[in-house]
């Protein structure tokens, strides 16, 4: 491992939210270059073959830049689909249906931490109840064991080894992981461990951006 | 989910403001609403915002081989998409009247006007071209689809480079951006379409109407036309009759509009231009506005990681060394076995032998070799029996 080592760093990151008019809640997210936009319908009517009597049905759907929606982008879909639901109290709302859309604006490394992030910030911009909120973050391992946070598309294809999880802000715990290439176990422990460190910054992020937005009104 | 209805009022009220020149927006009647484009950080990526309508144009591209009745022509091929993010009526995955309309619209808005030289996009004459491909997705939908999605289309097109090619007898290679510069498309002209709503059986006409106003409207007529006031389509629609006077009139208008607009586009092209040649910033990011209260950035910020190793070597030390399982191959029927836990596997075996024990089943496989049991084995894996 290498010892020098001791910074990783997040790209500048930023977001803007309730920039479109016709979504419940909708946001901008980008971190370097990689940017998502995303928007939320809901609770709204559900259809009938969807409806959960209990809970309400939350639809992700992922669009690519480029073409139509492929396999990849529905194995997105899930993995932010299941962060989303273990987050979301759907059960206040049952009988009804939630659709949050991410549209992949550019993809400059990190896309699935970026769907992550737009996502929360698009949830908290429609203002759905949240058991607490979720950050996105991607870890990189080069091919000389070195740990990178939030790597370039360059990087990423460099890598030996990409895991991408998403974090919740109560416990820092692991809601979902999802990775590619090979590791040890240690190296899956620090990854979660550089992930968890870096999950407070972009905690501190949604903080401020929160207190920026209802400073004036308070 | 379904849009919600317009009410009779409202419907009243939208009608009768009009009848009296008045518009929801404090606009005039041939005012458009703010045209607002943005770059991305790639070559052929643009938003368009006209009003609260917004467009996110791509244009990408690829070898492909040209049709045979046009050996030496390019291909372009023009896709526009209504996301379901722009409004919850628009459902994924279904062709709709309006999609279908638009995305014919769009492709002799920007196919059949020619504005792009197609043959400078043939690279061996017959056999490879390049296929120019646009996509269009709609990101909020305010009315006036068609415009926004024009301008984006031809601005993406202008803002596009293609990489390089080089041929040598028959070998095509294609240069990334960083060996070679890429080249931009050579483009003849902009057609741009203006919409105009008509009012109580064409009485009435508005310029770029709104989602409200497009609910109300009677009908629906494009022109797409270029700064020289060449008309490149021109389509009417809603079924209403509209008098030769009328067209005449719209068309002087859309004149005055789409050099308006080619400026703006051309304005934008070049400040895009003169940033990326400074090697200033550019893409979205940098166009979002800081001011907006909810909008926040941060710089690039460090993350530690001094006492990461001993976090995850504390948490490995800490942890439970997992319960000894014995990968024991449990054989179910000659041919058939099962690592590990899991669901008992049916395959190959009958339904009424899967109740039976496993410890038999070595010698019962060798009775049931007659027929009911599916045998995929050979003499090698009875060798695999033993084991057990």
């Amino acid at each position: 491992m290498a010892e020098e080592a001791s910074h990783t760093f997040l790209r500048q990151f930023g977001c803007e939210q309730s920039l479109l008019s016709k979504p419940d809640g909708s946001a901008s997210y980008f971190q370097g270059d990689t940017n998502v936009l995303s928007g939320v319908y809901g609770p709204a009517e559900v259809k009938v073959s969807k409806e959960i009597y209990d809970r309400a049905t939350l639809e992700v759907l992922i669009q690519p830049k480029v073409g139509l929606p492929s396999v990849r982008e529905r194995a997105r879909e899930q993995c932010v689909r299941e962060t989303c639901e273990a987050v979301l109290l759907s059960t206040l709302h049952p009988r009804s249906s939630l659709t949050l859309i991410l549209q992949v604006i550019h993809d400059d490394g990190s896309l699935l931490s970026c769907c992550l992030n737009a996502a929360c910030m698009a949830l908290m911009d429609a203002g759905l109840p949240m058991s607490c909120l979720f950050c996105g973050i991607t870890c990189s391992i080069s091919v000389d064991g070195q740990i990178i946070t939030d790597p370039t598309a360059e990087q990423e294809k460099e890598s030996r080894a990409l895991m991408t999880f998403a974090i919740d802000s109560a416990q820092k715990g692991v809601l979902m992981a999802t990775t590619k290439g090979s590791f040890s176990v240690t190296e899956l422990q620090e990854c979660i461990a550089v992930s968890q460190k870096a999950s407070e910054r972009i905690f501190q992020f949604y903080r401020d951006s929160v207190f920026r937005r209802y400073s004036k009104i308070l | 989910m379904k849009d919600a209805p317009l009410s009779n009022c409202e419907r009243q009220f939208l009608l009768q403001a009009i009848e009296q020149k008045k518009r929801q927006d404090g606009r005039q009647t041939y005012d458009y609403r703010s045209i607002k484009i943005t770059f991305g950080t790639e070559y052929g990526c643009c938003t368009v915002e006209l009003g609260k309508t917004r467009v996110l144009s791509q244009v990408s591209c690829e070898l492909a081989s040209p049709k045979d009745s046009r050996p030496t022509e390019g291909l372009l091929f023009t896709n526009l998409e209504l996301s379901q993010m722009a409004s919850p009526a628009f459902e994924p995955s279904r062709q709709s009247e309006l999609l279908v309309k638009l995305n014919r619209q769009l492709e002799r808005c920007l196919r059949n006007s020619k504005c792009i030289d197609m043959e400078s996009l043939c690279i061996i004459s017959g056999e490879k071209v390049w296929q120019i491909r646009v996509d269009v997705h709609v990101l909020n939908y305010d009315g006036n689809l068609m415009d926004a999605s024009s301008i984006a289309a031809i601005t993406a097109l202008s803002h596009f480079r293609r990489p390089d090619v080089s041929i040598q007898g028959q070998d095509i290679t294609v240069h990334p951006a960083a060996e070679r510069d890429p080249i931009p498309l050579s483009i003849y002209h902009m057609p741009i379409s203006v919409s105009f709503a008509f009012f109580q059986q064409g009485t009435y006409l508005l310029v770029d109407p709104c989602e409200r106003e497009e609910r109300v409207m009677d009908g629906l007529l494009f022109i797409a036309m270029n700064k020289h006031r060449e008309i490149c389509s021109i389509q009417s629609s809603g079924g209403i009759m509209l008098l030769k006077e009328q067209v005449l009139r719209c068309s002087k208008i859309a004149s005055v509009k789409v050099s308006e607009i080619t400026e703006l586009i051309h304005k934008a092209l070049d400040n895009d231009k003169k940033v990326r040649k400074e090697g200033g910033k550019c893409g979205f990011a940098e166009s979002m506005s800081k001011e907006r209260i909810t909008s926040l950035q941060t710089v690039e910020s460090p993350v530690e990681m001094t006492d990461v190793q001993e976090t995850a070597r504390e948490i490995i030390h800490n942890a439970e060394t997992p319960s000894e399982t014995t990968l024991s191959p449990v054989l179910h029927a000659v041919g058939l076995g099962q690592v590990g836990e899991g669901v008992s596997s049916g395959w190959g075996v009958e339904e009424d032998e899967e109740d039976e024990g496993m410890e038999d089943q070595p010698e019962r496989a060798e009775g049931s070799r007659k027929g009911d049991v599916v045998v995929i084995s050979d003499s090698e894996e009875e060798e695999v029996v033993v084991l057990q």
